[in-house]
């Protein structure tokens, strides 16, 4: 087989279709019959020298490929398999991937360096293979360039892959020597440093000890400061790259270092080549967003016992930071705007100087101002664009008072340029700076209103006038329309400034989305995501032109599923245009729905909307499933118990949502339908629960449905439960013992970080929100006792989540709600339960007591149920 | 080892619309699963509802409605008050109509008064409900026409940004609008933050009234998001010192008689005995009624509500029939089945025959105003 191997390896890359799945289909079947010899042979081939580059490399990613994936499952699976390995066939397997690191070819000793990482990644965590960093590391000053190379990259792969705490300190010290060693600029060999430089990218979250140290971490500080100046870009690069990830791991530990570093960025975003300047602006973006986080967390008022104190190191750079980052902005790129993937320093740095704008608030703007009048009427585009550019960056953080007075002058100015600069490059940043001024300066949170009587009309008439130029600039005049419409929403039922312009912001719309040229610069997303704003935010009297809407966009979506015979790119596209119209119908659903006045009217079409959401199911998309299942749910909200019509037809494609594991986002939003059919429907959605039931229960026991699903699928157990009372007895077999392991689980989440708490958390209100709505079903019905078992569990779920202490808000409050609704419907049976209970005194009076007024009243209706189920 | 990609969105917004579409649709279910589960919860309280929807005889007053306005579709059959709020004309002046507790007037002194009622001034003004809900407060008076439509402190009732709780949940205070300082006094509270307080005894909701106003800011001046002050009104126990109090102590505003409330009484609407009005010329300027420009009539005259045989009734359930018109009279006048109608207490005056009414001397006036929702009560008129 040996031999073989590397023939089969070579047929696997061949150009014959037909060879190449042969192959496969040996290397299969070799794997199944013996997979520690096949792991054995690809790791031999790697390692061996006599061999092609073809199938060693092919080899290595096999390999590679048999210890990981990215789906959890597998991955799981990959690696108990590779635990239960025969110890003698790891070992040599191991021995041959080291071996590999000091081969003359780079690709072999690159994909070594991988391979090892990933075996790394299992072993290391389950203390197997404690002789890794040792062998790694002994005689590494010793070694020749290009073994020394690879073993620093197999160090930064293995930190990549390897949890932090999985690694002993006395490791973590060698590793890092080792690095910071190979980083120093006495290396000679560029490859060694530049390997060096990336892998402590990858340590840095293992250097948190050595970072608390003084000594070590100048040395680490310089080391990397030096490589910024390295004279091969690549090393610069990577160097920056690793101030970037420390501004944000050891913020706090940056001031004795922040002044060395603004004067390197500051040199390289003045002269360096493109890809380094960028990650030094980045770098000060970075440390902007460690402050907003901390001042956000601190509500501006900081104190001495906060976790991570503000050093200000924004505030104190600005007057030498916002002159730096002023200048990047008049290196655009001729048509950056008409290129979806343009990334460049121009960008990046009115991109940080917005953040800037978001940290220190008032004090950019007299820094700013001058340079925006000194180039907002030059003849060079560049620094009219550059000034506009500035102008609309620093809309986002500064306070009203300061903003206002200045918009108030400028807004003129960017109708008139918007509608006359000849650059469409000055337009799209104009219209692009008026959509920030509607969004952070108008609203009716806003005491002076730039917005008035006396300019809407003509604010109106250019946006609208905007929108038929090119598709770039037409696609940010629809973001600010967007931003103009979302500012009228909180107004209240007073009447909207828009009414007059309504029908006329309508068609312009609606005319936008058809342009032949709506593909380009996303502009026919743009224009429906506009139109689905302004109608969220009309109001009852422009209702009846909302109206009008309806029947344009089913003929529109009637239209996409009546094309036939298209290419597979113009079935995505038309996908695609099926999503934004379902999008829309459901927004329209959704406002027309909510008045009593206006919904029967739009009523009389859901026979028509429904079947065209149905056909929508036949497209292969998930994107447009997903936005006919939304629909489908906002339609059942409006039409009530007259949905029923529609279910039998529904149903099987609502029982396809659920199935869909692998677009686990149908399946979410499917499972949020059920709960809105439950609600519509009432007990009439009884024929429909056996299948329902049957696949939630399903959903719950695959290990394939992503967990985020999960939570909400125990809460819909409690839609079900309270729309069909007591019929809901003949699952209780099933969804209670499903219900208490999940809580018996949920119940701890020690040691988890902040992901999993949260997510635990997330399960536990699921779980709580399917208790509460059983017992409720159940209440009043001769079939409450069919509880009474599951009752003491209930409890001690509630007592334990209480002695947790690391439930959040929501869950509080459901818990105690649940309390409530034992004791309601329960009643005097389950007193001496309750009475028994932690739950009912220490946690209810916490609740009591608590300042959440949601908790709060939760435990006082838990404390009423509780009153009248101990005193009857 | 892939390098960071550190590009950040360039003039895009951070949050797509689908996303947006996904977290409203998921806001909303979770919103109707608590308003669900509220419901579920404020069960035995179905005062709320509307399930028994007043027999066949549904008195047709004139009606509001513009013509042309669409008529055919018959209201749904459930209503909470929110749907309520969307009635319109003669509907929902019946369904408010219904909903206030409405008190006897106070002929005898109840047993045990001073351990078990409570009394307080009530304030001179329009009797009205509040709801605030969805950002914004309602006022509705007695007929179930708006008093107000504004942005208040109460919870739900102002479109502001920090709203603590859901949108959704309602609130309805029992209240009267005392125009001298524009400021509403919460007499009562039937529901809070979509829990309903209709079962509970009138101590528990006097309680839950002190602690949970004040906390809301409600009681706060008028400011932009809140247009009209709130107040508490002190309520005493019926014992001599309170009894003086809430008769000839200082109120902030115009007293307007002394009402009474039995402590254990739950929030019963229409009439109940449980809650008593007392009028006297020393708290209340409004003994008897006045026309519209405060003169007092030379004959007290009273509402009566006409029935299918003729027969004139008061509001009470069961009604209490005054007297009988003919049928002529009747078609002369063009009057039909549930009008209001107006009638002055002749020199007859009513007449008593074993504490019951025997004969009462009616002149007929005219028709109500329109406003009017309903006929006077026994108590009111033989007080």
């Amino acid at each position: 087989m040996a031999m073989e191997i590397t023939q089969i390896l070579l047929n696997a890359q061949a150009v014959d279709g037909a060879v190449r799945k042969n192959a496969e289909e040996n290397l299969k079947q070799f794997q199944e019959q013996n997979l520690p010899s096949f792991l054995f042979s690809l790791a031999g081939e790697l390692a061996n020298e006599e061999k092609p580059a073809e199938s060693r490399k092919l080899a290595g990613l096999i390999l590679k490929n048999a210890l990981d994936a990215k789906e959890q499952h597998r991955k799981y699976e990959l690696v108990q398999r590779w635990l239960a390995l025969d110890v003698s066939v790891k070992a040599q397997i191991k021995s041959c991937l080291i071996k590999t690191l000091s081969s003359p070819s780079g690709d072999a000793r690159s994909t070594a360096s991988q391979v090892i990482a990933k075996v790394a990644g299992i072993e290391l965590p389950q203390k197997q293979w404690p002789e890794l960093i040792g062998t790694l590391l002994s005689n590494i000053h010793q070694l020749p360039p290009h073994t020394k190379q690879a073993t620093l990259e197999t160090l930064g792969y293995i930190c990549e892959e390897v949890s932090p705490d999985a690694v002993e300190q006395d490791h973590v010290n060698k590793i890092l020597t080792a690095v910071v060693q190979g980083m120093n600029s006495s290396e000679a060999n560029n490859d060694v440093r530049l390997a060096a430089t990336r892998a402590l990218y990858n340590a840095l979250g293992f250097a948190q000890a050595n970072f608390s140290n003084d000594m070590e971490r100048d040395y680490i500080m310089r080391v990397v400061c030096e490589a910024t100046l390295s004279p091969e870009v690549k090393i610069r690069q990577a160097a920056f790259e690793c101030l970037v990830a420390i501004s944000s791991t050891y913020y706090e530990k940056l001031a004795p270092y922040i002044h060395d570093i603004f004067n390197i960025t500051a040199k390289a975003v003045k002269e360096d080549e493109e890809p380094v300047a960028l990650q030094a602006i980045e770098f000060w973006s970075s440390i902007c967003d460690e402050e907003i986080d901390i001042l956000d967390e601190y509500g501006g008022d900081f104190s001495a016992d906060s976790d991570i104190p503000c050093f200000y190191f924004i505030k104190q750079a600005l007057p030498v930071l916002v002159p730096m980052l002023l200048e990047t902005l008049l290196k655009q790129e001729e048509d950056q705007d008409q290129d979806e993937g343009a990334w460049n320093i121009a960008m990046a740095g009115g991109t940080c100087l917005g953040l800037v704008a978001r940290t220190v608030g008032d004090d950019i703007v007299p820094l700013v101002m001058p340079f925006i009048e000194g180039n907002i009427t030059k003849p060079d585009w560049r620094q009219r664009e550059a000034a506009t550019y500035a102008f609309g960056s620093i809309l986002e953080g500064p306070s009203p008072e300061k903003l206002v007075p200045i918009v108030n002058v400028a807004l003129n100015f960017m109708l008139s340029a918007l509608m006359k600069d000849p650059s469409n490059h000055v337009k799209d940043t104009t219209a692009w700076t008026l959509g920030r001024m509607f969004e952070f300066l108008h609203g009716s949170t806003l005491d002076t209103p730039i917005i008035t009587p006396a300019n809407c009309q003509e604010i109106i008439t250019v946006l609208l006038q905007s929108m038929k130029d090119v598709p770039n600039v037409a696609e940010k005049a629809c973001g600010a329309l967007y931003f103009l419409a979302q500012g009228y929403e909180d107004m209240g039922p007073s009447v909207s400034p828009l009414t007059p312009y309504f029908q006329d912001i309508l068609q312009a719309l609606y005319g936008v989305t058809r342009r032949e040229d709506a593909g380009e610069s996303r502009l026919r997303t743009a224009a429906y995501e506009t139109l689905n704003e302004v109608v969220r935010c009309s109001t009852d009297e422009t209702a009846p032109m909302v109206m009008q809407l309806v029947p344009l966009i089913m003929m529109e979506l009637h239209q996409t599923l009546e094309t036939q015979k298209l290419t597979a790119d113009e079935r995505e596209k038309q996908n695609e245009l099926q999503g934004l119209l379902c999008g829309c119908l459901q927004v329209i659903i959704q406002k027309l729905g909510s008045s009593e006045a206006t919904k029967y009217v739009f009523l009389q079409c859901a026979d028509q909307m429904m079947g065209l959401f149905l056909r929508v199911f036949s497209s292969k998309s998930a994107t447009a499933h997903e936005e006919a299942m939304l629909a489908i749910g906002a339609l059942a909200y409006a039409a009530g118990s007259n949905f029923e019509k529609y279910m039998s037809e529904f149903y099987r494609y609502l029982e396809m949502g659920l199935q869909n594991f692998e677009d686990y986002q149908v399946c979410a939003i499917t499972v949020g339908v059920v709960g809105d059919l439950c609600r519509a429907l009432e007990d009439k959605i009884s024929p429909y629960c056996d299948g329902i039931m049957t696949q939630l229960l399903k959903d719950l026991s695959s290990n394939q449905l992503h967990r985020s699903v999960k939570p909400p699928i125990f809460s819909c157990f409690g839609d079900i439960a309270l729309a069909i009372g007591e019929n809901f007895e003949k699952y209780l077999i099933y969804a209670m013992p499903m219900l208490q392991s999940a809580a018996e689980l949920s119940a701890h989440t020690s040691g988890a970080d902040d992901d999993m708490t949260e997510y635990t958390n997330s399960l536990r209100n699921g779980i709580l929100e399917a208790y509460s709505g059983i017992f409720q079903g159940f209440k009043g019905s001769p079939k409450t006792q069919l509880l009474m078992p599951y009752a003491p569990h209930i409890l001690q779920f509630l007592d334990s989540l209480y002695m947790e202490k690391d439930m959040d808000d929501v869950v509080m409050k459901t818990a105690i709600g649940v309390l409530g609704d034992l004791a309601d419907t329960l009643g005097n049976s389950a007193a001496p339960l309750i009475q028994n209970s932690v739950s009912s005194k220490d946690f209810l009076n916490e609740c009591l007591s608590s300042d959440d007024s949601m908790i709060k009243e939760s435990a006082e209706w838990a404390k009423m149920a509780i009153s009248r189920a101990i005193s009857f | 080892m892939a390098p960071p990609d550190h590009r950040r969105p360039y003039k895009r917004p951070a949050i797509s619309d689908q996303q947006r579409r996904r977290e409203l649709s998921l806001l909303r279910q979770a919103q109707s699963r608590l308003d669900a589960q509220h419901r579920a919860r404020c069960l035995a309280s179905s005062v709320l509802s509307l399930e028994n929807p007043e027999p066949d005889s549904v008195p047709e007053l004139e009606l509001e409605s513009k013509p042309g306005e669409e008529r055919s579709e018959a209201p749904p059959k459930e209503f909470d008050v929110r749907q309520a709020s969307k009635l319109r004309g003669a509907e929902a002046r019946k369904w408010f109509a219904r909903q206030l507790m409405l008190p006897e007037w106070m002929i005898d002194v109840p047993d045990r008064l001073s351990q078990d009622w409570y009394v307080f001034a009530r304030p001179a003004g329009k009797r009205c409900f509040v709801v605030s809900s969805n950002g914004a407060a309602v006022s509705r008076l007695r007929n179930g026409s708006i008093l107000h439509r504004f942005p208040s402190a109460l919870p739900s009732g102002a479109r502001t940004r920090d709203v603590s709780g859901s949108a959704q949940s309602y609130s309805i205070l029992d209240c009267i609008f005392h125009e001298p300082d524009q400021t509403y006094y919460a007499i009562d509270m039937l529901c809070w933050r979509g829990y309903s307080l209709y079962d509970c005894t009138a101590e528990f909701r006097f309680f839950w009234l002190n602690s949970k106003l004040a906390e809301t800011g409600a009681c706060e001046p008028p400011s932009q998001y809140h247009r009209y002050r709130f107040s508490l009104v002190p309520v005493y126990n019926c014992d001599h010192s309170g009894l003086h109090a809430a008769y000839t102590g200082a109120a902030p505003y115009v007293k307007d008689g002394l009402l009474f409330y039995n402590k254990e009484a739950h929030y019963q609407t229409g009439n109940t005995p449980l809650a008593l009005v007392w009028k006297d010329e020393n708290c209340s300027q409004y003994v008897i009624d006045t026309d519209s420009q405060g003169n007092v009539p030379k004959q007290q005259q009273v509402v009566l509500e006409l029935q299918e045989d003729g027969k004139l009734t008061t509001s009470d359930d069961p009604p209490v029939v005054f007297g009988c018109l003919d049928g002529d009279f009747i078609q002369k006048s063009g009057l039909c089945l549930g009008n209001l109608l107006r009638f002055a207490i002749g020199d007859g005056g009513l007449s008593f025959v074993d504490g019951g009414l025997d004969k009462a001397d009616l002149c007929y006036l005219g028709k109500s105003n329109r406003a009017r929702a309903f006929a006077d009560s026994y108590s009111k008129l033989i007080s």
